[in-house]
């Protein structure tokens, strides 16, 4: 850990906060995250979690303060394809089958080495159910159709919002086990979460918001 | 790890908006129901007259078409927003006009595409000679093309508001006019025996004009519509 704490930070937010019609959304923030860490983001509802989240994605501009990726200022070409957003729109067409959602997903952002849909989806728990429509699928299975592009698509960061929403108990430990092996493997996530949360190593770094 | 190309991008965006297009091919159908009927409709309204008839039949296919294709128009990107994929896409390290310019290609070719399909009998229909069929095809292979690029800048730019059908419509009609006034005067041309190249020409000219800058302005105004 502290070998990683000197290097540069992956991501790095200084006084950061979002103006909604010049009101700001949630008091400055600071933080760093560095490779390897996790962080939970914590606060009430409103508060503004997912509004952090989409824009430390790149979805929303950034109100007043910085945010620096890798030491430099954070703009839309220098993270491109390092950042996997997952919110809670899923980004699942109903009317196609996880397997060909996937193939989409593979087809724009790439995929890991050696990683390929079937076995993405075999490891998420949608054996049956690869050419089932999304739409019939239920709440839980559609967000596991969505956490399989964890498994499939290259980042460096992840940027979840409620990845437990929907899911039972193995799934929650499945989405725990998909974050130790990121994190282990030199990646980096911001976790939103309402419920009690236990990971398997380490404390994680908490970012508490207040409105 | 291994980074698609753009053109492998470009693939699996067209190839995704045509197999929803495809398991919705209900949807396709509607369009060309429609015009269809309208056109059956001014045989009814005008009286089966044959001279009145081969006069507006041209200009008659043209706006048929126009308002058809305004139908499936305001779906371009609705689904795409409320599901979360528009946000995949624009997060994806892909250039995102060239993907919209797909969306807007593959969105052609489930619309319009029927459209020009059929109105060799929508003309037929209206007793337009023969001969002239051809240019009011290559009109509308030309004409269409260019509605559905000004069509998804502005549904990009209406993205955010509620019930956008109406005012697109609004908005949308008549930007239209130039292209219907050339394909129009090159459809009549062709009636009278003149020479009907000069309005094709110039209705190439805006597409080609389309093609660059219509995507580039819709990857704009649905990045403010997410931004918000």
């Amino acid at each position: 850990m502290t070998a990683a704490n000197t290097a540069v930070p992956l991501l790095e937010a200084r006084a950061l906060s979002f103006l909604r019609q010049d009101e700001p959304v949630f008091a400055p923030l600071d933080f760093q995250l560095h490779a390897g860490e996790l962080a939970l983001v914590e606060g009430d509802n409103g508060s503004g979690k997912t509004t952090l989240l989409r824009i430390l994605a790149g979805l929303l501009h950034v109100g007043e303060g910085e945010l620096h990726w890798r030491g430099e200022p954070m703009q839309r070409d220098t993270c491109t394809g390092e950042i996997l957003f997952l919110g809670h729109q899923l980004g699942l067409k109903a009317d196609l089958s996880p397997r060909e959602n996937l193939r989409i997903a593979a087809g724009l952002f790439g995929c890991r080495d050696g990683i390929g849909v079937a076995m993405v989806l075999d490891r998420i728990g949608l054996r049956g159910y690869e050419d089932e429509p999304v739409r019939r699928l239920s709440a839980g299975q559609k967000k596991r159709a969505a956490l399989a592009r964890l498994l499939l698509l290259p980042a460096t960061l992840w940027l979840l919002d409620e990845p437990y929403a929907n899911l039972d108990r193995i799934g929650i430990a499945l989405v725990n086990q998909l974050l130790e092996t990121h994190t282990a493997a030199g990646g980096a996530a911001l976790v939103t979460s309402h419920g009690a949360v236990s990971f398997h190593g380490g404390e994680p770094r908490h970012i508490r918001m207040h409105a | 790890m291994n980074r698609p190309g753009v053109a492998t991008a470009c693939a699996a965006m067209l190839r995704r908006d045509l197999t929803l297009a495809w398991r919705r091919r209900g949807d396709i159908a509607m369009p060309v129901l429609y015009a269809l009927i309208v056109t059956m409709l001014f045989p009814f309204a005008l009286g089966p007259e044959d001279t009145l008839l081969q006069r507006i039949a041209g200009g008659v296919v043209l706006v048929t078409v126009l308002l058809a294709m305004l139908l499936a128009l305001d779906a371009m990107f609705s689904s795409d927003i409320e599901d979360g994929s528009l946000e995949q896409l624009v997060l994806a390290p892909q250039p995102l006009a060239l993907m919209l310019g797909m969306k807007i290609l593959a969105h052609w070719l489930t619309t319009a595409l029927p459209l020009i399909v059929i109105a060799p009998l929508l003309a037929a229909m209206l007793h337009l000679p023969g001969a002239v069929i051809p240019v009011l095809l290559l009109a509308l292979l030309l004409a269409t093309p260019l509605l559905s690029l000004l069509g998804a800048v502005l549904v990009a730019l209406t993205a955010g508001t509620r019930r956008s059908g109406m005012l697109l419509a609004l908005m949308l009609l008549p930007l239209c006019m130039p292209a219907v006034i050339f394909a129009a005067g090159a459809v009549a041309a062709a009636q009278q025996g003149l020479p009907w190249l000069a309005p094709i020409a110039w209705l190439a000219a805006a597409l080609v004009l389309a093609v660059v800058l219509a995507p580039l302005a819709c990857a704009a105004a649905l990045r403010i519509a997410l931004d918000a």
